[in-house]
């Protein structure tokens, strides 16, 4: 499988106080363990098992995440920004793999 | 994966026919059940009350395999009155957990938008439990038209 590449959609600004709508994907086949494949063998189940967002050190927003979310898990929350900082992504594999990303906004 | 979309359709279709003969009703009812227990496990033993949480989930979903679904819960998120956890489950699935999603008081809202899969028509239900213990249900039934043809 390819790498896992995450996208993060947020306003590069925002009013102080204001809550945020933040978009996350992640590609990954999050194959669930059910499947089987062509020669009747299970696939053997890998997913990402727990996402996470924090601002500034701080967590806004995490997941619990079971086989029962799609390929290329989507998430839509907010969050509410009082002053500039950064929000790192986290995404943990099954396999131990940690995805990460960043990105910054700034409060006028 | 040497497994292609055809071969993908016509096992997920086989597993259908399978359930529905009712060979398997078992592990689907077992399913039910477990999501009942999750619920009250999540609740503490109290009954979770309806209202505050909304989930919007399609009346029809096409493709099972990616169903979208959203919660959202009226609070402020700010003082006593925040949202700490929302679980997703679906009773129907060979297992019942979809997802918990963990909110805070900067969060700003408790609203979160998932897709998930489902195996077969089922119910999809969220429970909310806030920082005073008070929990919400909510719960829609999908039905899932597996083949992608619509109707």
């Amino acid at each position: 499988m390819a790498t896992p590449k995450p996208r993060v959609k947020l306003p590069k600004s925002a009013s102080a106080g204001e809550v945020i709508t933040i978009k996350t994907l992640i590609s990954h086949t999050m194959e669930s363990g059910q499947r089987k494949d062509s020669e009747g063998k299970v696939i053997p189940r890998q997913i990402i098992n727990k996402f996470s967002c924090e601002f500034n050190g701080a967590t806004v927003f995490s997941c619990d995440i079971e086989p029962a979310i799609s390929a290329n898990p989507y998430f839509e929350f907010s969050a509410r920004v009082k002053e500039s900082g950064t929000f790192k992504f986290t995404w943990v594999d099954d396999d131990g793999s940690v995805y990460e990303d960043e990105q910054t906004i700034e409060v006028k | 994966m040497n497994i292609n979309r055809r071969q993908a359709l016509g096992l997920s279709a086989g597993a259908v026919a399978f359930a529905a003969t009712g060979f398997s009703a078992l592990p689907a009812l077992a399913s039910a059940e477990d999501a009942d227990k999750r619920i009250a496990d999540f609740a503490g033993g109290k009954t979770p009350e309806t209202g505050k949480l909304t989930l919007t989930a399609p009346e029809i979903a096409e493709n099972g395999n990616t169903v979208p679904i959203s919660v959202t819960v009226d609070s402020a998120m700010e003082g006593d009155d925040v949202v700490e956890e929302v679980m997703i489950l679906a009773d129907g699935n060979p297992n019942p957990d979809v997802a918990t999603f963990h909110f805070s008081e900067a969060s700003g809202a408790a609203a979160a938008t998932t897709r998930m899969r489902l195996a077969k028509t089922q119910n999809v239900i969220a429970v909310a439990r806030m920082k005073d213990g008070t929990t919400y249900v909510d719960k829609k039934e999908v039905k899932v038209t597996i083949g992608g043809c619509g109707g």
